[in-house]
């Protein structure tokens, strides 16, 4: 584990040559009591370009908690490295003291007590706010881009099929977007959504499955700031594997390194002086092709929902982490000067949405997509006394009691729900209301599956899903977090190969070890197999809350890991 | 319903359609004496050199059943240096041999593309002949996988 020191010192030297970081100064002011809009906003210009980057929004237009990861192991040459770092290791690496919001906007430390104090995150009206005061200040040096997964993970986006998120985020005027769980809308769908879009859905890596051929635009050039700017789109890789191929059978992804290298090739030849790539790939994925393809001076990473303060450089090139759910906004000041990047100021910004004001034109906007379904998306079916959450490596307790509602209501012995990185946070005493359920499944394959496995057959799935989340080679890792599982418990030693990472299987009720030929029901959600059959997974959950109208979770620990 | 261990893999995590057999413990290619048999046989028995061929696979398979495979080897493609064949090979399917594309110096570019099926994870070998009998190859891991839940 790298010291602060050696940190900053491998990883962001530019840094120096601007002073003191920015997130220090936070911490102070925030000390002070007295944060305000413009102790987030004010930042010196620097430079002739300023690219604006938010991703991962997952269709969340008004304000929300969404509590960041306690655990995100990393493995092999990135363990400990960010953003495998979380908690109190977190706020040491970047110098933040405990109890300051950007301690709150980062980490899981002391969530609940922080989240009281400092509100709610995010909401694209703030957001709004935001980036057009960076493109009043900045002009047309400001370039907006999306990463994706934008249109996806609320209950007006899956009635609208992501007609609300585009309404709203059209009023951003981004420049390019890529994507995700956009394509889960389906091929008719997503053409008919991109071919309406006012600028450009990129993704030099969706080709058409039958003939091998680019399928979507790889790249456009801008010019900002007297800057030819080339911006290269790299859709998720592995969308046709971690969601359902058959809504969107003519589309093959993959990363595709060689294409990546061929279009910074193709558009340097079109005179780009500055080289983005606006990726989905993943954090870690990124890291590793920023060590093999030259010629990259920014990747704006999305996919793996990780918010890091500072860039991390890798040998030029410079990764930029912005989060997710709306909670925050990157700018990046950059000094490209002969086709060179001199230097740049960076900055995350953290939506604090008591503090930043709202955009009335935007409000507006979402207040006008929300009409139709308000009375329904506050239609209360439950309050919790517990904190929940997803966000984790191994499990969370609104998975917690999703598989408690699949495991009772729909009578089975062991529940599996998908380690998605999406799904906001209710705090303690709060409401759970039809949006918030839906904030946690909101999606367009939703059926609650019903079926018998073999003890084998669970234990093959766990394996599978482990070595997409832990294999050493970040190429074969697909950003999602471990399946989470109901009514059973399991040891994992992420550092092992496939295999042999899962052990100790054993039912909950019984304390009896997992039979690898007994066959036991299982109840799950979110099959990427063409006509899986069952209720939705809201519904399900719903009826359960029905009949549990007060949830209290107890601490999960039917996962053991093994370091 | 009972569920094949097929049929349950793709109903749980993953769309895939492969007969997965089995739970690889390690990373058993099944048939690595077999598919050293029949790169000696196609080289005549010299040990091929890395460089020279390039062997384009993804990291993971969307459809094991059809997997998009390319190969291309540099080469003048003159009269007297030029590519002969190029074999592609699979060490994990039951019969490694996959295909083998002849060149002739008219061929102008030693480049070919194919879809090949793999039943579970594997490497995929390309191995060039050159008109010298110099031979060159390339390997690729494709892991054939029940899908993940990405987030």
């Amino acid at each position: 584990m790298f010291s602060r020191r050696e940190f900053l010192m491998a990883a962001t030297a530019v840094t120096a040559i601007l002073g003191p970081g920015a997130v220090g100064r936070w911490s102070r002011a925030a000390a002070q009591q007295k944060l305000t809009e413009a102790d987030l906003l004010d930042m010196a210009p620097h430079g002739n370009v300023t690219l604006v980057h938010i991703t991962d929004i997952h269709a969340q237009l008004k304000p929300l908690y969404f509590r960041e990861p306690s655990i995100n192991l990393g493995v092999g040459e990135v363990a400990g490295l960010p953003p495998h770092v979380t908690g109190a290791d977190f706020l040491k690496l970047y110098n933040i003291r405990p109890g300051t919001p950007h301690a709150y906007a980062l980490t899981s430390e002391d969530f609940e007590a922080l989240a009281r104090q400092y509100g709610k995150m995010g909401g694209l009206d703030r957001a709004a706010r935001i980036v057009k005061r960076i493109r009043d200040e900045r002009g047309d040096s400001m370039l907006l881009l999306d990463g994706g997964d934008t249109w996806q993970g609320s209950y007006t986006a899956n009635k609208t099929l992501g007609a609300d998120m585009v309404e709203v985020m059209n009023a951003l005027k981004p420049d390019a977007m890529t994507g995700h769980w956009e394509f889960t809308y389906g091929t008719d769908r997503v053409k008919e959504l991109v071919d309406s879009l006012p600028f450009a859905f990129l993704g030099g890596n969706i080709y058409d499955a039958e003939w091998n051929e680019p399928a979507f635009e790889a790249y456009r050039i801008f010019e900002r700031g007297g800057v030819k700017i080339g911006v290269i789109g790299q859709a998720f890789p592995y969308t046709p594997i971690a969601n359902p191929r058959w809504m969107f059978p003519n589309w093959s992804f993959g990363i595709r390194e060689t294409d990546v290298a061929k279009n910074v090739e193709a558009v340097k030849a079109e005179g780009a002086e500055l080289v983005v790539l606006l990726s989905h790939n993943g954090f870690d994925v990124d890291r590793k092709l920023a060590s093999r393809v030259p010629g990259i001076d920014v990747i704006l990473t999305g996919h793996t929902h990780d918010a890091l303060p500072e860039p991390v450089k890798v040998g030029d090139t410079l990764v930029i982490a912005s989060g997710s759910n709306g909670k925050f906004v990157s700018r990046l000041d950059l000094d490209v000067r002969d086709g060179k990047v001199k230097g740049y100021s960076y900055r995350l910004i953290p939506v604090f949405s008591d503090v930043i004001g709202s955009d009335p034109e935007v409000a507006g906007l979402i207040d006008k997509v929300r009409a139709p379904y308000e009375a329904e998306l506050g239609r209360k079916l439950a309050t919790t006394e517990s904190l929940l959450y997803r966000r984790g490596n191994f499990n969370g307790t609104f998975d917690d009691l999703i598989c408690q509602a699949l495991l009772a209501e729909r009578d089975a012995e062991i529940a599996l729900s998908p380690g998605f990185r999406w799904g906001t946070s209710l705090l303690p005493g709060q409401d759970i209301t039809v949006e918030d359920l839906h904030n946690a499944c909101a999606m367009t394959y939703p059926a609650a599956y019903r079926s018998p496995m073999t003890g084998q057959l669970i234990k093959d799935i766990l394996e599978d899903v482990a070595d997409n989340l832990f294999n050493a080679d970040p190429y074969y890792q697909q950003g999602g977090d471990m399946v989470r599982v109901g009514g059973m418990g399991y040891r994992i030693d992420p550092t092992a190969a496939i295999g042999s990472r899962i052990s100790e299987m054993t039912v909950l009720k019984t304390g009896e070890a997992v039979k690898p030929d007994r066959e036991y029901v299982v109840a799950g959600w979110a099959s990427v197999n063409e006509g899986t059959e069952g209720p939705p997974v809201w519904d399900v959950v719903e009826a359960h809350l029905a009949r549990n109208p007060v949830v209290r979770l107890e601490e999960n620990r039917s996962v053991k890991v093994t370091s | 319903m009972k569920l094949t261990r097929r049929q349950a893999l793709a109903l749980s995590f993953g769309a895939t359609t492969l007969a997965v057999l089995g739970v690889p413990t390690t990373r058993a290619w099944a048939n690595t004496e077999a598919t050293e048999k029949a790169i000696k046989e196609f080289t005549g028995g010299a040990a091929p050199e890395a460089g020279r061929i390039t062997l384009d696979a993804p990291e993971i398979a969307e459809n094991g059943n059809t997997v998009p495979i390319s190969v291309s080897v540099e080469s003048p493609m003159s009269g007297d240096d030029y590519v002969q064949s190029v074999t592609l090979l699979a060490d994990g399917n039951p019969n490694p041999a996959v295909a083998t594309f002849h060149f002739t110096p008219l061929s102008g570019t030693a480049t070919a593309t194919t879809r090949i099926r793999l039943a579970k994870t594997q490497n995929v070998v390309a191995v060039a002949k050159m008109s010298n009998g110099a031979v060159f190859s390339d390997t690729k891991l494709v892991k054939v996988t029940i899908g993940g839940c990405g987030g």
